[in-house]
């Protein structure tokens, strides 16, 4: 059943509101710059798809074009934060951190200065635009950079508060979003904090421990709920910070005795694999990971797509049934 | 700024050739690092520690300082020495350079040394960090001035042309960057390896204002300063004709002396075992 420390949505599974996670980043920066003076936001030609247009409205003053420059627009936010401001600059995740990661690594990371990498179009789901465009490989590349903070919101609510937290925060930080409409599963309730995951759903006595990033979220929501009726117990896991990861995984993990990963990113050095390390130290059980496995995307519908490369419900249950199977 | 007295050129003088002494002295310590750049770049560096910038040694983040940004951050062990005798830190610290534990990392780090004001080493984005920070002061009304070092080199660097755009675009007119145009890099000549000319037109087109300057005149470096600090509509850059290696004549302009020190280069004109030694005295007998 849904865990109701949560406090999620009533409508969760019944037509839930949707909204896109980049439009919550949207709405977080422009609270984040009502509450602190220091905070600015830049963008690199993509104000309107990043939402950055909603700071720019409310405060021009603290608002940077910089033009398709994206190694440009890393390093002037570097020169900022170093300056003493508190940077947001935003493009798509294949762009920034894709095309800028040497200049992040060097001039935020090593640098240590508390600029905010937001890429948004993270995923398959970004749909039509293909393979350039979607992001599968941005957690890997982010996660791997010591001092950064990685986190990827579930929903819209979610990315709003997320963007709070990280202007609060004065280290680096990298937040993903996604292009598509996804269901708003938590409320201003739900409990928010860096580094610290929340159980979205836990049965009585569950067999499998689910962990999930992103808007995949919902799909392993559907899934759990799927397999309580075939008598299949569950927890899902919303893991929203990837880098630092919430060591609670482990205790859940063992309770359940064996794990399934989701996420939309390549399995490669994503959020699986940095669940897969903590476990094989703390905990070495049987993992299934759902996640793109060493392809690119295409066009086609996000729904199309989130099929094809089996990261939908179905997809997840039947990872569930072979983790089962794989238990001793 | 007043003229500099005939007696105040000598004593700058005197310090750049005690710089470049240093220079020499904590490479061939080091084992590795870059000896023309820094030899190079000496009399600037000189010149901006000893009478442009505002700055207090005893005081590193004093906030309305000048912030000095070097993107080429290759040419640190000049910046170090320079530091050093301006009263950062002791001169013997200069021989821990590229040691394990030391300040004086083999690149420069903002956190590992007060006054370094940014980390670099990758090439090319120096300018875009100095730019930004001198959008963010403007932005607060500050009025320290923000200056950016950089190689000719690293103007082979997409990015150091996007900085241009983004500088030109905001007239960052507290910003100026000073070019160290020494027509080497590790692979060669400049003009062989990627030609840069005509560098003057190229920053006029991107709405700079240009000053050309010998790197080595130090009271026409203090001019070009004083000039960048009267520009009102646009950022300036300040292209610095230097010879890289600058005071030992055998090193003088030949670019196989860009990434090595004292006791590893070429051989063909000095042992190794006898560089550091021979370099020294060069140095002497060029500063009289």
């Amino acid at each position: 059943m849904l865990h109701p420390d949560a406090k999620l949505a009533a409508n969760i599974f019944d037509n839930p509101a949707a909204q896109t996670t980049r439009e919550g980043f949207g709405r977080g920066v422009v609270e984040a710059g009502e509450q602190d003076e220091r905070v600015v936001v830049l963008t690199a030609d993509l104000a309107e798809s990043t939402f950055a247009h909603y700071f720019q409205k409310k405060f021009p003053e603290r608002f940077v074009q910089v033009g398709v420059a994206e190694q440009n627009m890393a390093t002037v936010a570097a020169g900022m934060a170093n300056y003493g401001k508190i940077p947001f600059f935003t493009s798509y995740a294949t762009f920034s951190p894709g095309r800028n990661w040497e200049q992040i690594r060097t001039t935020i990371a090593i640098n240590n200065v508390p600029a905010i990498v937001c890429g948004m179009h993270a995923g398959v789901s970004v749909g039509p635009d293909g393979a350039t465009h979607q992001a599968l490989e941005d957690i890997a590349m982010m996660r791997a950079l010591p001092r950064f903070t990685v986190i990827s919101a579930c929903d819209a609510e979610e990315g709003r508060k997320a963007t709070l937290a990280a202007a609060k925060l004065g280290s680096p930080v990298y937040m993903r979003f996604g292009r598509e409409k996804t269901p708003i599963m938590t409320t201003a309730d739900t409990p928010f904090e860096i580094g610290k995951a929340n159980i979205f759903w836990e049965s009585e006595s569950p067999a499998v421990a689910i962990f999930a990033t992103g808007p995949l979220v919902h799909n392993a929501l559907l899934a759990a709920r799927e397999l309580e009726g075939q008598g299949i117990g569950v927890t899902v896991t919303n893991v929203h910070t990837i880098k630092p990861l919430d060591q609670t995984i482990v205790d859940i993990a063992k309770k359940a005795g064996a794990v399934v990963t989701v996420e939309e990113h390549q399995i490669a050095g994503g959020f699986g694999s940095a669940v897969a390390e903590l476990l094989a130290r703390e905990c070495p059980l049987p993992i299934e990971f759902i996640g793109v496995h060493d392809m690119f995307g295409q066009s086609g519908t996000p729904k199309e797509l989130i099929a094809h490369y089996k990261m939908d419900a179905p997809s997840i249950i039947e990872a569930v049934k072979k983790v089962i199977a794989r238990k001793s | 700024m007043e003229p500099l007295t005939d007696r105040e050129i000598r004593e700058l003088s005197h310090k750049a050739h005690a710089i470049r002494k240093t220079i020499i002295e904590m490479l061939a310590a080091a084992g590795s690092g870059h000896l023309a750049g820094p030899l190079g770049m000496a009399d600037i560096f000189t010149a901006l520690y000893f009478h442009i910038l505002k700055h207090d040694p005893k005081d590193p983040e004093w906030s309305e300082r000048d912030r000095l940004m070097l993107s080429n951050g290759h040419i640190t062990p000049v910046r170090y020495a320079t530091m050093a005798h301006a009263g950062y830190f002791p001169v013997e610290e200069c021989l821990t350079l590229r040691k394990f534990g030391s300040r004086l990392q083999g690149h420069p780090e903002r956190e590992k040394l007060p006054g370094v004001e940014t980390t670099s080493g990758p090439l090319g984005s120096g300018l875009s960090q100095a730019s930004g920070y001198a959008y963010a002061a403007r932005m607060d009304g500050k009025t320290f001035r923000v200056i950016c070092l950089m190689s000719d080199g690293e103007q082979e660097e997409g990015n150091t042309w996007e900085a241009a755009m983004f500088a030109g675009k905001y007239r960052l007119t507290n910003l100026t960057a000073i070019m160290d145009r020494n027509n080497i890099q590790i692979d060669g000549n400049t003009e062989d390896i990627m030609p840069l000319e005509p560098l003057r037109d190229k920053y006029e087109a991107f709405n700079w204002h240009v000053i050309e300057v010998d790197g080595h005149n130090i009271p026409q470096f203090i001019a070009a300063c004083d000039e960048a600090r009267s520009i009102r509509e646009k950022p300036t850059i300040i292209i610095a004709h230097t010879t890289p290696g600058k005071g030992i004549p055998t090193i003088e302009n030949d670019y196989r002396w860009h990434g090595t020190p004292p006791g590893k280069g070429p051989t063909d004109k000095v042992p190794a075992e006898k560089q550091k030694e021979v370099f020294l005295q060069e140095l002497e007998t060029s500063g009289k």
